[in-house]
């Protein structure tokens, strides 16, 4: 099959790569564009770890075809923060050993951001539904709902 | 000594590599990409038992994109040689199989291509001749005079000093049952359970200039992987440059070096790097799990509580191959009494192959079942003679000092402490007598000797 070009907003930044045709957005981002974070737990839409946010809403990206993206905002866990800035969803999970292994923490901090993003004052089992899609191994569900329960406090105490 | 002269105990530390997992910077090994990375993907066997007759990779050869195929012959050991160094042998398990297949799944073949879809579509063009055999998949029919034998040793269990199981005998259990005033039996059972990291198994190796090979992990044990990949490839550990310590979810499922050889391998065969990461699919049903274990316990019990008699049947599902079920298994005989004082114990712990998908290591195997099992039965006893839970755990709770039936001295009991401590954080009040206790009270549990 013959390269297509596509091109979309990337963290922010006009963005154009070569694909092929049937590529999905997850491997366009891991493996043309170098953008580790977004990582690769099954490949069918079942864990979550390899969510990203277009146009804001939270989107798997190994079941997204990467043409699909076209002319759309893509934002992953690099966008929303580095080590010397992070987001406070990045410094919370920290804080709050909401990471164990960290594979799955990529997938998680970008569907609480979408939350956040729409809803800024979830209780507790609405955070839990708008994860309810990611999936954690190493028994960290307890502190990633408070990691993300600190976030919505400091949000409604600023 | 006081929590503050333990300096750092008590105080939460932050994570070292906490700012890296949260913010994407943690390189994991699907991370590691050269230029000229080839892919790797393993053909396995479609069935659960068989013989081989044939392995015709002629047409995935010749698939467009595919650079080459590695087959047994290509591996200079080709024997997984796991626990050799601690007896656990013969070897059993080739790395890719050649003669016979013994679990669904089985790697038979390697196709190392450009892209990880051409290997993927090549894979599936290797012609597989295999005389399908009726698969033994039951542990009471495997050890049963009934099942053909699977080992080439003939029978299907691991061989423990010349027994089919590991038995552990203390006191006189056959005389003692007689004296018991209740004999109360009790069956425990758990099915396999699988690790399900979230990061699937993935290897990537670097052929170097100067002939080594640097070989990004993320197995759980980075010198037990050199080591025995070194044998397998017949090679110095020291051409291994192993990278490891980044690991997406373990739990004991990335400790069996199953990546490492065939992806050295075909880097070294190619003088490319390689890349092979397993599929959802092949963590699901192609690596190892923890292992299904049967376990029948008979009690003799007398009214005080004091349990004078302890007899234990395992079987513990090895699936085809070792790995590292015939350690666990030893593990599980250890543990399979308790830690209670029982004068008169017998166990017979069987490690048993079937034709499924190998168990291996997992978060305390061996022993984590032991204690279900035990602490069932410990319910079952309190609840047949009207006991209270708490008191029948006392009551024969090993103390310091007892003879523990694998002939080793209690020395540094806390158990008695630990469950009046539990007590109190769930604020139920032990009657005095049971708060009095202590793990250097030797008479506390009623005269028990060891």
């Amino acid at each position: 099959m013959e390269s297509i070009t596509v091109t979309f907003k990337l963290n922010g930044k006009t963005t154009a790569v070569a694909i092929e045709p049937l590529e999905s957005l997850r491997t366009v981002l891991r493996e043309h564009l170098h953008l580790h974070a977004t990582k690769a737990g099954c490949g069918q839409g079942g864990c979550g770890s390899c969510t990203v946010l277009v146009n804001g809403e939270p989107v798997l990206s190994c079941l997204m075809l990467a043409a699909l993206a076209d002319g759309q905002e893509i934002t992953t866990l690099e966008g929303i923060g580095t080590p010397q800035h992070m987001h406070p969803l990045q410094a919370a999970f920290f804080d709050r050993f909401a990471a164990q292994c960290g594979y799955c923490s990529p997938g998680m901090i970008m569907a609480a951001k979408a939350l956040l993003d729409k809803n800024p004052h979830p209780n507790r089992a609405e955070i839990a539904e708008a994860l309810a899609g990611n999936l954690c191994r190493c028994t960290g569900y307890v502190t990633i709902l408070d990691a993300i329960e600190d976030v919505v406090t400091q949000m409604q105490e600023a | 000594m006081g929590v503050k002269q333990l300096g750092i105990v008590g105080q939460s530390v932050k994570r070292r590599d906490g700012i890296g997992h949260v913010t994407g910077q943690t390189q994991y090994v699907d991370d590691v990409f050269y230029t000229g990375m080839l892919w790797l993907k393993m053909v396995r066997s479609p069935i659960s038992r068989g013989i081989i007759h044939g392995i015709d990779t002629s047409k995935a050869e010749a698939f467009p994109g595919v650079v080459t195929v590695v087959t047994a012959k290509d591996v200079p050991n080709n024997w997984y040689t796991i626990l050799c160094l601690i007896g656990v042998e013969p070897n059993d398990e080739p790395v890719l199989a050649h003669e016979e297949v013994m679990y669904f799944g089985e790697p038979i073949c390697a196709i190392v291509a450009e892209t990880e879809a051409i290997a993927a579509e090549a894979a599936g063009l290797v012609k597989l001749d295999i005389e399908e055999l009726p698969p033994v998949l039951d542990m009471e029919f495997a050890i049963s005079p009934d099942a053909p034998a699977i080992k080439k040793w003939g029978n299907n269990t691991f061989m423990y000093d010349g027994y089919n199981h590991r038995k552990l005998r203390f006191g006189d259990f056959e005389k003692a049952i007689q004296q018991a005033d209740h004999v109360i039996e009790g069956d425990y059972s758990l099915s396999p359970i699988e690790h399900a990291p979230i990061e699937t198994h993935c290897c990537v190796v670097k052929p170097e200039p100067d002939g080594r090979l640097t070989v990004h992990s993320n197995t759980q044990a980075l010198y037990f992987t050199m080591d025995n990949t070194a044998i397998i490839l017949q090679v110095p550990s020291q051409r291994l440059h192993m990278i490891g310590g980044t690991v997406g979810g373990g739990f004991g499922g990335k400790v069996d070096v199953i990546t490492e050889p065939i992806t050295c391998i075909a880097a070294m065969k190619t003088g490319r790097p390689v890349k092979w990461r397993w599929t959802r699919e092949e963590e699901m049903r192609k690596s190892s799990t923890r292992a299904g274990v049967k376990m029948h316990y008979t009690d003799g019990v007398m009214k005080d509580g004091r349990i004078i008699a302890r007899k234990v049947r395992s079987l513990e599902d090895s699936g085809a191959y070792h790995r590292h079920s015939p350690y666990g298994v030893q593990k599980h005989m250890a543990n399979l009494p308790g830690p209670y004082t029982i004068p008169n114990v017998w166990v017979d712990a069987y490690c048993v192959y079937t034709n499924r998908q190998p168990s291996s290591a997992m978060r305390g195997f061996g022993v984590t079942e032991a204690t279900f099992a035990v602490e069932c039965q410990m319910e079952r006893i309190a609840r047949t003679i009207g006991m209270d839970s708490w008191e029948i755990r006392l009551i024969n709770a090993y103390r310091n000092g007892q003879m523990r039936p694998v002939r080793k001295v209690v020395e540094d009991a806390t158990l008695i402490e630990t469950i009046q401590a539990a007590a109190e954080l769930i604020g139920y009040e032990l009657p005095a007598h049971l708060k009095a206790m202590s793990s250097d009270d030797y008479a506390g549990n009623g005269g028990h000797h060891g």
